[in-house]
């Protein structure tokens, strides 16, 4: 495995029933990369995240962080977790805990940072998210877009080697995106390592160094963004993203 | 229309009475609500031998009369070489008793938190039990303070039973007080209006404890 390599996962299947949600999937991050995931509902891109940190177990396959096996049933999943950012479409901040404590959770009970020095780091986090003000308010307390750079913010806290993005604009109100998306936008010039379901084609343009296009529980075709959009070797790779782009819009 | 009366020397009594009153009713209410989160916990989050155990016990003790499993307690135990004193029967059947109602209370509030909470716990890289304990938890016990007040208030009023196995709590002083002054009415009116006192005091306190502990912006005053 090369070692710039930071992310590998390989042949992932998962059913639900008899519904083969996940077929054989396989990519590989390196470090400092930006992955967009796209493709149609349904089509198994949140179950491929959730694989990825077995938040779902995936029936088949196996994942890779930084060269230590994810799936390997000796692995302390709780320490890989850690270090695996996750970033949910409907924000999940824990709603009884303000914005400060949110982000210093884990690092008080899982780091067991002294107080300070987690309070330190939290309030680094909320000041690269723009709510170091916010830092007292609670989840029902801030709008969407806030509520998502929180959760970013609480993904950073824990210095993860990799975040995983489960379409975090698509619950939010189209004035609120762009907030979220320029976040979003610094991390990747910054040089974290992200993989990204959304279908912000802006954002995808802009910051992916890669799209993957999935369909039916497959990867259907890769490749950076200006051949997808220009030249597709998959005729359906070329229709959804026309499809998409008239929905969703070119800008952001 | 007949002449009511009322006697100071009776109201010593009665207070000695309600003080074991309140100490059955807090100390079952204890009992139940350690074992009663236990249950809940097996039921929720528990599998095989750990589920179905909490769940017998659950229906068991909603299934059956309170006054069965006190004079179960109290007359049937014995032969089985345990003799309990009336009071340790009435706590015992009534803690037991309690912690199932307690239980189901807490399974309730405990799945209505959102998938999202315990999802985004683990993501963090909490384990299954510290997302209990600092995710789960805290918010079920928020929530479940309105229909436990319920819990509370009953058991007040039910300790009453305990005068089936001679305790002399309130309502036993204040059967016999009645009995001996050939008073039942004005005995009876007094004792409704100690039991009436201590649920609304009750009720306001567990009311203050619920505006304290909520979640800012959340939701509206209840
Ligand atoms: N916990 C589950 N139990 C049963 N079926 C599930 C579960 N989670 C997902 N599925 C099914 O798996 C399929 C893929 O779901 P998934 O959420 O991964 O799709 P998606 O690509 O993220 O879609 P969307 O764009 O709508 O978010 C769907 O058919 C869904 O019904
Ligand atoms: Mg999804």
């Amino acid at each position: 495995m090369a070692s710039n390599v930071i992310l590998k996962v390989e042949d992932i299947h998962k059913r639900y029933g008899r519904e083969e949600v996940l077929r054989g999937v396989s990519f590989s991050l390196f470090k400092g990369e930006t992955k967009v995931i796209i493709g149609p509902s349904g089509t198994g891109k949140s179950t491929l995240l959730r694989c990825i940190n077995r938040l779902t177990p995936p029936d088949r396959g196996r994942v890779w962080l930084d060269g230590v096996e994810v799936s390997h049933p000796k692995t302390n999943i709780n320490k890989i977790r850690a270090a695996i950012g996750f970033v949910f479409q409907d924000f999940n901040l824990f709603t009884h805990l303000n914005a400060l404590d949110n982000v210093r959770l884990g690092l008080l009970k899982i780091k067991r940072l002294d107080k300070k020095k987690a309070t330190e780091i939290a309030m680094m986090e909320l000041e690269r998210v723009g709510l170091a003000e916010k830092a007292k308010a609670y989840p029902a307390e801030l709008s969407g877009g806030q509520q998502q750079r929180v959760s970013i913010a609480r993904a950073l806290a824990m210095d993860p080697k990799v975040i995983l993005f489960d379409e975090p604009t698509s619950a939010l109100d189209p004035e609120l995106i762009g907030e979220v998306l320029e976040v979003m936008t610094d991390l990747a010039r910054a040089g974290m390592t992200m993989v990204v379901v959304s279908h912000e084609m802006g954002f995808a343009r802009s910051v992916a160094d890669e799209i993957i296009f999935m369909e039916g529980g497959v990867i259907v075709e890769q490749g950076s963004p200006e051949q997808l959009f220009t030249n597709p070797r998959q005729k359906r790779t070329g229709e959804f993203l026309r499809k998409i782009t008239e929905l969703y819009g070119e800008a952001s | 229309m007949p002449q009511l009366v009322f006697k100071w020397e009776w109201l010593p009594k009665l207070a000695q009475g309600l003080t074991l009153t309140a100490e059955i009713t807090a100390t079952c209410i204890a009992i139940g609500i350690v074992l009663g989160l236990i249950l809940a916990l097996g039921r929720v989050y528990g599998r095989h031998i750990f589920y179905w155990l909490a769940s017998a016990y659950v229906q068991f003790f909603r299934g059956t009369p309170l006054l069965v499993q006190l004079l179960m307690v109290y007359y049937g135990l014995p032969s089985w070489g345990i003799s309990l004193s009336p009071f340790i029967s009435g706590i015992l059947a009534m803690g037991l008793n309690t912690a199932a109602y307690q239980a189901e209370y807490f399974r309730g509030a405990i799945q209505s938190i959102k998938a999202g909470q315990m999802l985004a716990a683990r993501s963090i890289g909490l384990s299954r039990s510290q997302a209990i304990r600092y995710v789960i938890l805290p918010q079920a016990l928020r929530l479940v303070i309105p229909p436990w007040s319920n819990e509370l208030i009953y058991m007040l009023k039910y300790s009453s039973i305990v005068y089936m196995v001679t305790v002399m709590d309130l309502m036993g002083v204040a059967r016999v007080i009645a009995a001996r002054n050939f008073r039942f009415f004005e005995v009876f009116i007094i004792t409704a209006l100690i039991y009436l006192a201590l649920v609304l005091i009750i009720s306001w306190l567990l009311r203050l404890l619920e505006r304290r502990v909520k979640i800012p912006g959340l939701g509206a005053e209840r």
